[in-house]
């Protein structure tokens, strides 16, 4: 029994710590998710849609492209590509994650299931207090974002174009987040070769390839920069 | 399209995010350790991929039509400096957005018609 309440407690700390990082990511989802909801329900989709959809796929930017591969010609191999393409970056994340997931037991499979943008980027950067179970803190981080981004996707397609809000701009509150996470991870380092290449590398290949095929050619420039210069790299010593 | 045609769609849809983010969870499997260079990738991939998403997230700015960018560029200077003045999360990201919001609505305000 004292056992059991330990463990209770312990989760529930973990869930209380969680909660603040994901704040931001509730205004963001909130708008976003709900922008996604009205323009399905626009489009002449049952709220049934959105709602399952940002359940199971749970990927922001995907799921709008999605919305046009239903309106189109069925293709299936053409929309498993695109899927691949958009959602590559996630590569990335999991070659990240793959120390920090270890002995994560069952909750293993949801973090790496709910693991888009934001709850990496949390995940990663969170300075989880020495007292806070890692893992079921990591676990509410990614159950929040994706309660945040399903409810907001299914109330934008149950009011769809009912609701009209003046919360234009508020998209930016991603952009803000990553601004600060960023500036964390760069308040870390004693040298920023990595973090320039990738602001640097990404800026030069959306200039080059446009706003809608830049990401893959920017992982492929990424991944042979890390390459070439890895032993720089591994010298400045931010690399532990 | 039919509701079946439909279901594989967003069936796919599925398939293909799973298989981006459990990929590397399958290959590397926590039984052996990763080889060294993998190991070095995922500590030396995260600064770059803020800065691909940071870059990410700004894409759809032109910065030779409409507002140039002046908004996008204002609001992160804005993020910046609260950030390194007080190195509080919330407060940075809910003082930029602020910024970006009132810029956005009240500028739009002035230039259009």
């Amino acid at each position: 029994m004292n056992h059991l309440s330990k463990k209770r407690q312990s989760i529930f700390m973990a869930a209380r710590c969680a909660f603040p990082y994901t704040i931001p990511i509730f205004a963001g989802f909130w708008f976003l998710g709900m922008t996604y909801g009205i323009y399905m329900n626009i489009s002449g989709f049952s709220f049934v849609y959105p709602m399952i959809m940002s359940l199971i796929i749970f990927g922001g930017s995907l799921e709008f492209v999605a919305v046009k591969m239903l309106m189109s010609a069925y293709a299936p191999v053409q929309t498993l590509i695109m899927t691949l393409m958009i959602q590559a970056r996630h590569l990335f994340y999991g070659i990240s994650m793959l120390d920090r997931f270890k002995g994560m037991g069952w909750k293993k499979i949801y973090l790496i299931f709910g693991m888009c943008d934001e709850s990496f980027s949390i995940n990663y950067s969170a300075q989880i207090p020495e007292n806070v179970d890692k893992g079921w803190f990591m676990f509410f981080v990614t159950l929040f974002n994706h309660v945040y981004w399903f409810t907001g996707a299914t109330i934008g397609g149950i009011l769809g174009s009912l609701v009209s809000f003046n919360t234009e701009g508020l998209d930016f509150v991603m952009t803000a987040m990553f601004v600060v996470i960023f500036m964390e991870q760069w308040l870390k380092e004693k040298k920023h070769y990595t973090a320039l290449a990738g602001i640097g590398v990404s800026a030069a290949c959306l200039l080059l390839f446009g706003a809608d095929s830049f990401m893959i050619p920017t992982m492929v420039c990424i991944l042979c920069v890390l390459t070439v210069f890895r032993r720089p790299i591994e010298k400045a010593g931010d690399i532990k | 399209m039919t509701l079946v045609q439909q279901m594989i769609t967003i069936g796919l849809c599925v398939i293909g995010t799973m298989a981006t983010r459990f990929l590397p969870f399958i290959v590397f499997s926590s039984k052996k350790p990763a080889p060294g260079y993998i190991q070095y990738l995922g500590k030396a991939l995260p600064p770059a991929i803020f800065g691909m998403l940071v870059v990410y997230c700004l894409k759809n700015v032109h910065i030779l039509s409409g507002t140039h960018g002046l908004p996008e560029l204002a609001a992160i200077l804005v993020v910046v400096v609260l950030h390194l003045l007080k190195r509080q999360m919330l407060l940075s990201i809910a003082g930029g957005t602020i910024c970006y919001m009132l810029l956005i609505q009240l500028g739009t305000g002035y230039f259009s018609p």
